[in-house]
């Protein structure tokens, strides 16, 4: 099944990749010369790309990605801290290999497996998503990574089972924010619905720009929903759960009528304290309007159908 | 130590946050998200001044500095220049000046009242600078420049209200506000018990 959206950035809304490189060349070596200190820091990106050659999914929309060194220099990730500066110097301290995950709950098959063993038994795709922050910013990003319905079917799930919860590794050792017990309740946790969750779109990533995932960006697996607000693509994911009932989770029950568990892009219904009418795509430049924002975040051929009959103004 | 010979570095000084933003505009230097990072700029240093205004009186009591009042209106004006450039970048930079996306953003982002209300008391402010205005305006000129705390409050709350959570800066700011506005209310306190206490015992 070929499911491809036909809506394009305007190239005219983007900084060429090219124009974007040579002048952060540029940038460097000024700053090489001067010893100026920079307001980015920017992370190596390792010499070998380790999944250059995986082939592109049928469901990527023919979008103009976003530059990699924006990608990996702008994220929240608060275990770590609130500003997505610090964030990205500070993740890197998190360990990632080996890393496993359990599966449990309403399965036949339940366990826990090595990151390296799941990645053998799955076929890896690039996948070009948009991604939508609550924050009304957004980009498009080059996932690798593979199907959660695939990986989920491999333990069987029950007919019992209607939602699946996801829990973010705890190393309070590493992430100052669960050190100090401050803001959410750690480890972060997310939940789907089962049809959401076995959506062709949704996705455990393992990459992107063809190379393992920055530690920053959620390494080394983290969730994809493309039609969901960012919060929801929860990273560095250590236990899946199966489960009869809706689960908590971490922004829903930290402030339930700013987050709703569905928490679907939906230009239409406002963040009480912001709109949500209209996005700022990073890597855009000044005096570029803002995008405005689509319903499901463009995905609605593919989605809709998974709300028909919910009031989406109540279930936000 | 004369002020008046100060006033030409001062004034240099209240630029150089504007050239360095510009700077940083021209090396690239303000991350993924640098529409928004002016704007937090901008907005930042605008209510820098404003704290800097309401600090003078209290400044002005503890040292017995004088001569300070009259920068009190040069940083007036310079809270009004950046809340003006903080506006600017949002219509301009950010949305340029796409007018439907603008009204529906601005409707729907109670963030953005708060801001609009601090901007038009400043703007009301800086339009009555003028001396002759101040003359025309006689007792209520007071009056309508008190309004200055309203401004404060208002731009913490737009700073408070479109966070997600981590709140330590407009805290900060809070807190300065609150530390200011707090010496104010003491000094107009005291000074009520001393003149009561100067009435003959009759007339307390």
């Amino acid at each position: 099944m070929i499911i491809k959206t036909k809506k394009t950035i305007p190239a005219s809304e983007i900084t060429d990749p090219h124009v974007f490189k040579e002048r952060r060349k540029i940038i460097k070596a000024l700053f090489a010369l001067t010893a100026m200190g920079s307001g980015i820091a920017p992370v190596m990106a390792a010499n070998k790309s380790r999944w250059a050659d995986v082939p592109e999914s049928s469901l990527s929309a023919d979008l103009i990605t976003t530059p990699s060194e924006i990608i990996e220099n702008y994220t929240n990730y608060y275990e770590f801290s609130y500003n997505k500066h610090d964030s990205t110097k500070l993740a890197q301290h998190l360990p990632t290999d080996p890393w496993s995950v359990e599966i449990s709950g309403e399965v036949e098959k339940s366990g826990t497996y090595y990151l390296e063993d799941i990645l053998g038994q799955q076929a890896l795709q690039e996948h070009i998503y948009r991604f939508r922050c609550v924050e009304a910013w957004s980009m498009v990003i080059p996932w690798v990574g593979f199907g959660l319905g695939d990986f989920l079917k491999k333990a069987r799930p029950l007919s019992t089972a209607k939602f699946v919860k996801f829990t973010s590794v705890y190393q309070p050792e590493v992430m100052p924010r669960q050190k100090k017990d401050t803001l959410l309740e750690w480890p972060y946790s997310e939940g789907l619905r089962i049809d959401e969750a076995m959506h062709p779109l949704t996705l455990l990533a393992v990459g992107m720009y063809g190379d393992t995932m920055p530690k920053q960006n959620g390494a080394p697996l983290r969730l994809v929903v493309p039609w969901k607000y960012g919060f929801k693509s929860i990273k560095a994911i250590v236990k899946i759960e199966l489960l009869k009932k809706a689960p908590n989770t971490s922004w829903n029950r930290f402030a339930p009528g700013e987050y709703g568990f569905y928490a679907n892009v939906n230009p239409n219904v406002p963040h009480p304290r912001w709109s949500q009418n209209s996005e700022r795509l990073l890597g855009s430049g000044f005096f570029t309007p803002r995008r405005e924002t689509e319903l499901f975040n463009g995905y609605g051929e593919q989605v809709a159908g998974l709300y028909k009959d919910m009031n989406l103004q109540h279930f936000f | 130590m004369k002020f008046n010979q100060l006033k030409p570095g001062i004034l240099i000084a209240c630029w150089l946050p504007l050239l360095w933003l510009l700077l940083d505009i021209i090396l690239d230097n303000l991350g993924g998200n640098a529409v928004q990072a002016v704007h937090i700029r901008l907005g930042d240093w605008s209510l820098r001044f404003l704290c800097v205004v309401l600090a003078i009186t209290p400044i002005q009591t503890m040292t017995n500095w004088r001569g300070m009042s009259e920068y009190r209106r040069m940083f007036g004006l310079f809270t009004f220049i950046y809340a003006t450039l903080h506006l600017l970048a949002y219509l301009v930079l950010d949305h340029y000046l796409v007018w439907s996306i603008i009204a529906t953003d601005i409707l729907e982002s109670s963030y953005i009242w708060f801001g609009i209300a601090a901007y038009l008391i400043i703007l009301a402010l800086a339009v009555t600078t003028p001396k002759w205005v101040v003359k025309l305006m006689g007792k209520d000129w007071k009056k309508l420049h008190r309004f200055i705390y309203f401004a404060a409050g208002a731009a913490i709350m737009h700073y408070f209200w479109q966070l997600k959570g981590n709140l330590a800066e407009p805290l900060f700011y809070l807190s300065i506000i609150i530390l200011l506005l707090g010496f104010r209310m003491l000094v107009s306190f005291k000074n009520r018990v001393i003149n009561r206490l100067m009435l003959p015992r009759g007339r307390r």
